[in-house]
């Protein structure tokens, strides 16, 4: 499990990296009311600004965390965005990309690195 | 936040597990564990205890004695009728400027021997001011320090307040009374700012925590923060000063000359008189160019302020903009509201809203969102 400093978690899954936003993230944005997704098959580069999403009380971007294409978008997140809030690091997750460089994730945060930003 | 004032329940918030965040000068909680969604429905349900000691009570007793006096003199002040407010009641109003538009919206109560006023945190410092120019000789204008804020909001407000101070059973919607709960004087009005029954507790700020750790263990009551405070006022269709209105907003655009009565309008005994009064009166007669509105998004993304109104799908120019905006919680959708040109303001007209470049189609609504619970 990798993490940005953008609070995202990057968990691989096969030739796959499931992206989803840390407990974390969900504490810090409160309830979800809104999520917009990217379309599945399109290609993203880094900090593009791929989601949508918005709480409560704000509205925030969630950034691509790094270059792929989104292979896969999680619907139930959309239809419940709560679920995101429930269940951030499992069925709350965003999307599956297949990164260009898999390389890539190697300049990520370590679990080690991600709390040590948090607290 | 160092430099951020504190009220006299910062301490009881941080032990309720609250988020605070800076607004208007203090460190406020936006939501405690529960969270937004859950405080929002929880108080429209039950009972929520919100700090609003944020906010500026301000005493204008009379230097002669004579109330009335001081109801005349806030009359030249505010284009509502202070003087027929009879003990023991309350009404809603605004202090305007010269061009008619709204310095702050405030709640003002005759409490026999003096005025009580509730101002809002942010624009507290410059009414306190524009009040003792404007009241120069009649009223030294006092900000009460050391008094605490308390709203406690919901359908089972009542139920809650009355086993500490029984007598509020007998009070109705807007009545405003001093009672006494072990020794303490607390000063209760039947109001709010949620769309709920409910009522706004001054308390001395020796005894407020104690108050609130007496109202938060009964089984009724949870705290609430800012953040479900917004929704539930925006779903009530209640406006946010800074926001649905300010000095650029007339009483009349924003919808709320009904809190401007018949004896401060043309032909009552003491019509105008206020700043602003030729442009106000000209709107209460003639109509205004823009009206405020509630507006629903037809989609589930909520359309928050700022974000610009047109007329149709690719029309250029902008025929309004939306000055507050979210998620209504108990309306389970998407909710806003704003201005937009009177030919676009009839309910129903449907309009586009531009949100990240893309026209989404929103539908204009009747205000409130949810209808009021008050206790008349």
């Amino acid at each position: 499990m990798k993490y940005t400093e953008e609070h995202e978690w990057l968990m691989p899954e096969g030739d796959l990296v499931v992206v989803g936003i840390t407990e974390h993230a969900t504490t810090q944005l409160g309830d979800l009311v809104f999520v917009e997704l990217p379309e599945a098959g399109s290609t993203v580069s880094k900090d593009d600004e791929i989601v949508v999403i918005e709480s409560v009380k704000a509205a925030s971007d969630i950034l691509a965390p790094l270059d792929g294409e989104i292979v896969e978008v999680n619907d139930a997140i959309v239809a419940d965005p709560t679920l995101v809030n429930a269940d951030p690091m499992g069925d709350g997750w965003f999307f599956k990309m297949k990164l260009d460089n898999p390389s890539d994730m190697d300049d990520l945060l370590d679990e080690d690195d991600y709390k040590a930003l948090i607290d | 936040m160092s430099d951020l004032k504190t009220t006299s329940l910062n301490a009881l918030h941080l032990e309720l597990g609250a988020r605070m965040v800076p607004f208007a000068g203090y460190e406020m909680p936006v939501q405690y564990p529960m969270g937004v969604l859950g405080e929002h429905l929880h108080c429209r349900a039950s009972a929520g205890l919100f700090d609003v000691s944020h906010m500026g009570q301000v005493r204008l007793a009379a230097k002669s004695g004579d109330l009335s006096g001081v109801a005349l003199a806030l009359e030249t002040l505010v284009p509502v009728d202070v003087l027929g407010l009879a003990e023991g009641r309350q009404r809603y109003g605004f202090f305007t400027n010269k061009d008619g538009g709204i310095l702050d919206d405030l709640m003002i109560a005759n409490r026999g021997d003096h005025l009580l006023l509730v101002v809002n945190a942010g624009c507290k410092d410059a009414d306190l001011s524009h009040m003792q120019n404007g009241l120069s000789g009649v009223s030294d204008p006092e900000m009460i320090n050391g008094r605490s804020l308390l709203a406690l909001q919901g359908p089972k407000s009542e139920t809650a307040l009355a086993r500490l101070v029984p007598d509020v059973a007998g009070m109705r919607f807007m009545d405003v009374r001093t009672l006494d709960w072990q020794g303490v004087d607390l000063w209760i009005s039947r109001s709010g700012y949620t769309g709920e029954d409910g009522f706004e507790v001054s308390v001395p700020d020796t005894d407020a925590e104690t108050l609130a750790r007496e109202l938060l263990a009964m089984a009724e009551v949870a705290p609430i923060g800012l953040g479900a405070r917004d929704s539930l006022r925006l779903e009530a269709g209640l406006c946010l000063y800074g926001h649905d209105i300010d000095e650029t907003t007339s009483p009349i655009e924003a919808g709320l000359g009904w809190a401007i009565q018949k004896v401060r309008r043309t032909g009552g005994a003491r019509a105008g008189g206020y700043p602003g009064d030729a442009q106000i009166m000209g709107e209460i007669d003639e109509g205004t160019a823009r009206k405020r509105v509630g507006l629903l998004p037809e989609g589930r993304a909520p359309m928050r302020q700022g974000t610009p109104l047109f007329a149709d799908a690719t029309s250029p120019a902008a025929i309004g903009s939306i000055t507050s905006g979210g998620f209504g919680p108990s309306v389970e959708r998407p909710i806003s509201m704003g201005y937009v040109d009177r030919a676009h303001a009839e309910t129903g007209t449907k309009l586009f809203a531009e949100l990240r470049g893309k026209r989404l189609p929103v539908t204009v609504a009747a205000l409130p969102f949810t209808k009021a619970n008050f206790k008349h």
